[in-house]
């Protein structure tokens, strides 16, 4: 098989693009034919991370930059999603269920529980003052495999 | 827009229908007339329907919990109504299903209200 084939997107730190990320990233999944819950959960956690480097790496701070990559290989999808923005200096804390640095934003603190939850890797790189870098996994369980 | 709100004031409860998309972006406005509702109105309970709502992240759990929080301080209720699979989900990650009580749909939710 020859590489695999990839996508990036880079686009203004604004809350309206959260819609635009996840069905940008969906979209480019949908080449593995995947079931309409997998392209659920592949949308929600694109959502969760693009929001969290919205609002906590950029502190809502609209002209910060954030950057999306997906990658498919066989049936594997790769996403990445970055921000240049406040980074994280406790990332097990952070990681915790319902822990949230802005309660007073009304935030669940559910963001990385549900990025662990579905997909099959999650892992994090952030440094303060040196952004955050999400890298996820996923296996497609494809309906195409069925038949090829 | 991604999300609509429709609020009605019923006999027992306010009804809020959000259809479309929640999300951090279109939880601000969810947040603030579902508040303006509670304060200004004279709203005891609080029905939320989410028959249309097509998707839901971690800033919707946000918006209901707080919105839950605000109606319990006044002594009422909420409850969620026609919650999809994957808002079922979210629920269940997150634990809110044992503090916001979930109906079938808008009748077995004012039902519920009446029992009490
Ligand atoms: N991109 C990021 N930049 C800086 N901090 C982050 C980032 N993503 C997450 N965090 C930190 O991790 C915490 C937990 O994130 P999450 O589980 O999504 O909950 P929430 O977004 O509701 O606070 C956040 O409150 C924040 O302190
Ligand atoms: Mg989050």
């Amino acid at each position: 098989m020859s590489g695999a084939n990839f996508m990036k997107l880079s686009f203004a730190s604004r809350s309206e693009n959260e819609s635009f990320a996840r069905v940008a990233v969906a979209a480019f999944v949908s080449q593995l034919d995947p079931t309409l819950n997998e392209l659920t959960d592949i949308k929600t956690v694109v959502s969760e991370a693009v929001t969290n480097c919205i609002i906590h790496g950029y502190d809502n701070d609209p002209n910060g930059i954030v950057t999306i990559a997906a990658e498919i290989e066989g049936d594997t999808v790769r996403i990445t999603v970055e921000d240049e923005g406040a980074g994280i200096a406790d990332l097990e804390q952070a990681r915790q269920p319902l822990y949230t640095s802005k309660p007073e934003l009304e935030r669940s603190g559910m963001g990385f529980t549900i990025m662990e939850n579905f997909m099959d890797e999650v892992d994090v790189t952030s440094a303060p003052g040196a952004g955050t870098k999400i890298r996820m996994v996923k296996r497609i369980e494809s309906k195409k495999a069925l038949y090829n | 827009m991604s999300l609509q709100m429709e609020l009605e004031h019923g006999r027992k409860a306010l009804i809020v229908r959000l259809k479309g998309e929640l999300d951090h972006h279109t939880a601000d406005v969810v947040k603030s007339r579902m508040e303006d509702a509670i304060v200004s109105g004279d709203v005891r309970n609080v029905i939320l329907s989410l028959r249309d709502l097509s998707f839901m992240d971690s800033s919707g759990l946000g918006v209901i919990l707080g919105r839950y929080k605000q109606i319990t301080a006044k002594g009422g209720k909420m409850v969620v109504c026609d919650v999809s699979p994957a808002v079922y989900r979210l629920f269940e990650l997150s634990g809110l299903f044992k503090i916001v009580s979930v109906q079938e749909n808008e009748k077995s939710a004012i039902s519920s209200l009446e029992a009490v």
